[in-house]
């Protein structure tokens, strides 16, 4: 059904009033008056237009572009509802020194009101290395939790009933591993694989590219993904396989159309991988999810999460042929951004997330974590993250932007945006295309290079002042007052861990482990799929490091492509 | 340093941080004022650092680390330098460091500490001027 929104001769008219009003309004104004800059642009190099009006989206078809709420292509939203039904999920992320540590903070984020868990591992165990790997030195529990055997996994979620929680993970290359870990931490609180839910982020391709944690190559690397994505649409149907990130490559440096555009692309190729597996598209499709920044620029952010929906569900529809509409429903995580948070007067960080937050909202994401205003400077203090979490309650229940659904459509701005964003990300779509792909274009440094040109103009914009940075390069003082006291990781973590790991390796069944490594090794060379023989392994107490040291040896290690 | 000759500079990453965007922007600031750069990669340990150091014969040795583990990492980088006796290579670090660390790293041998805030050309200026008169003092 065609709806266009606005007649053309009534445009037609309306340009002509336009053109009168700049000639003979803002004419005689700017000249009183410059404006303050030459030019307005947006992250991503959009040129803001003084004002918008509907002759800049004269050609809006509401049933095509918009629709409604819950109908393709869910611009306005993936809920009949929206916040009316159910707010967001407020999913703090945290992770820290030993699983102890870690777990105690979970049920700290709970009291307070946090509706979701999201475990943010320590370097080592993201990497695939135990607490007592000669690389782990000086690194366990510092960046996130450490956790090597299933032990430290059950002690993490003790007393955290796994039917009751959701819980995302944010773990790439040993995903596998980790997901294996909470099933058989699930399986021993009685709790069935089909009620488990939560996250796994499993997005290998952008690690290749920007947040460089990669364990092998990129062919096996997607290998594992689909596995986990295969496994858990047959066995552990309410888990999101994985969870499609724009967020790295956003804080990498990429600006707001390079994150939304190679997301995209990277999800294109895992729904490419998933059939060549066999599985069909709307088997699986319903439970991939997405991840994406939000920065200060709210109306470019806005935009981006509203085009980002309608391109997912046009390239679910009409590439893949999806027909349930969950397949077309990309539901997103948003995080604030970590690289605007300033070290410069950290307090002001709570405005920047205030922002952010509301971007978010305004934006139609399904959970979102807000970064706490001492990350500049470290992991953040506990009351640092309330305050973090206060700030989305405010923006649920005081601000008002949730009881309407998609308030900023329909704002001439936020639709010439969102068609402009949409535009763009089509542009790079066909570009990777034409270069063969997610993974050729990332072996010619493609992506790296997008990045590492944009991350450098930006840093020079700053120095530049052509963008200000409140209190790092206009607005200084001299008091750099913070209300917290800053977290320092308990050093003795890395010892505690180091002690444990001992202890298991001693007291479990040798035989046993050599078994479930021996059926690895021969899954990986029948090159089936590898989740099986990983439960296995996690459950004879193999800890992570070995079996991704078993899969190192047989994948191959990744040495990256080094691109400034 | 002969005058004339370019500035030598190692951008190295120790541990396993990824954080690589400010090394990054660093290795390409240094690079367009003039200066030879190389870049390490990331998840370099402290011996690769300073043998790399050593083969490319740099004249500073710019460290960056986000993680959290500065406090082990930066002290072996410089313990094992001086063992090499390589105390005429200005080592400076930056990222997420909190200044109460500062002290006690530059007792160890990292001669500044730059934080968040710190411009390219502030950067520049400081390893330009530091060169120069270290090769002065040699004259």
């Amino acid at each position: 059904m065609g709806l266009g929104v606005f007649a053309k001769d009534k445009v037609d008219l309306l340009s002509k009033e336009e053109s009168r009003w700049e000639e003979e309004v803002v004419r005689e104004w700017i000249n009183r008056l410059p404006e303050r800059r030459k030019e307005f642009l947006t992250t991503s190099g959009f040129k803001l237009k003084r004002l918008y009006t509907p002759s800049d989206v004269s050609g809006l078809d509401y049933m095509r572009d918009l629709g409604f709420p819950g109908d393709f292509p869910f611009s306005r939203g993936l809920h009949a509802t929206s916040y009316r039904g159910r707010l967001w999920t407020m999913r703090q992320f945290a992770g820290f020194g030993t699983a102890e540590e870690t777990n105690k903070r979970f049920k700290y984020l709970i009291r307070e009101g946090d509706t979701g868990l999201s475990v943010a591992f320590d370097f080592p165990t993201i990497l695939g290395y135990d607490s007592d790997h000669p690389l782990s030195k000086g690194e366990v529990g510092i960046c996130g939790v450490a956790v090597s055997s299933v032990k430290d996994m059950e002690t993490l979620f003790s007393g955290i009933p796994l039917d009751k929680v959701s819980t995302s993970m944010t773990i790439n290359g040993p995903a596998a591993v980790l997901l294996a870990m909470y099933i058989a931490v699930g399986d021993g609180q009685g709790v069935p694989r089909e009620r488990l839910s939560g996250t796994t982020q499993n997005d290998m391709l952008k690690e290749f590219f920007a947040q460089m944690l990669c364990m092998f190559p990129p062919k096996p690397s997607v290998k594992l993904v689909i596995d986990i994505i295969e496994y858990c649409t047959r066995h552990v149907p309410r888990w999101n396989p994985v969870s499609i990130s724009g967020y790295h490559i956003r804080e990498a440096g990429a600006n707001a159309l390079q994150e939304l555009a190679f997301t995209l692309a990277d999800g294109v190729t895992y729904v490419e991988s998933a059939l060549e597996r066999g599985l069909k598209v709307d088997e699986f499709a319903p439970r991939l999810s997405f991840f994406f920044a939000s920065y200060n620029n709210l109306l470019e952010e806005v935009a981006k999460f509203r085009a980002a929906r309608r391109i997912w569900a046009k390239i679910m529809r009409d590439r893949f042929k999806a027909e349930k509409k969950r397949s077309m429903w990309m539901r997103m995580h948003v995080q604030t951004s970590g690289c605007t948070l300033t070290a410069q007067q950290p307090i002001n960080n709570v405005m920047r997330v205030t922002i952010q937050t509301l971007a978010a909202v305004l934006g139609g994401a399904q959970s979102i974590h807000t970064n706490s205003f001492d990350e500049a400077l470290a992991l953040p203090s506990e009351r640092a993250v309330r305050t973090a979490l206060r700030t989305q309650q405010i923006a649920a229940h005081e601000s008002g932007v949730a009881d309407t659904i998609d308030p900023l459509g329909g704002s001439y701005c936020i639709e010439a945006l969102t068609d402009e964003m949409e535009e763009g990300v089509w542009g790079y779509l066909d570009k990777i295309e034409a270069m063969g792909g997610v993974v050729p274009a990332i072996e010619s440094g493609f992506f790296q290079r997008e990045i590492a040109d944009s991350s450098y103009k930006y840093q020079k914009e700053i120095e530049r002042k052509d963008r200000i940075v409140v209190g790092v390069n206009d607005f200084h003082t001299e008091d750099e007052w913070i209300p917290v006291r800053l977290l320092r990781v308990d050093e003795r973590a890395s010892e505690i861990q180091v002690a444990r790991l001992k202890k298991l390796k001693k007291e479990r069944d040798a035989k046993r482990v050599e078994e479930a490594l021996g059926r690895l090794r021969r899954d990986v060379e029948e090159d089936i799929n590898l989740m099986p023989a990983i439960i296995e392994a996690v459950k004879a107490y193999v800890t992570l490091g070995e079996i991704c040291g078993l899969l190192k040896e047989l994948y191959g290690d990744y040495h990256e492509l080094i691109v400034i | 340093m002969e005058s004339g000759m370019k500035i030598r500079v190692l951008v190295a990453k120790p541990g396993l941080d990824s954080h690589d965007r400010g090394a990054k922007v660093v290795a390409r600031a240094l690079r367009d004022a003039g200066m030879e750069v190389i870049y390490t990669g990331l998840r370099q340990t402290p011996e690769q650092i300073v043998e790399a150091a050593l083969q490319e014969d740099v004249d500073v040795l710019a460290l960056s680390i986000l993680s959290g583990a500065h406090m082990t990492l930066l002290p072996a980088i410089t313990g094992l330098m001086e063992e090499r006796g390589m105390s005429d290579v200005l080592v400076l670090a930056g990222g997420i460091i909190p200044k109460e660390d500062i002290p006690m790293l530059k007792e160890c041998g990292i001669a500044d500490v730059f934080g968040p805030g710190t411009t390219t050309d502030e950067l520049v200026h400081y390893i330009r001027g530091k060169i120069e008169s270290e090769a002065k003092n040699l004259e």
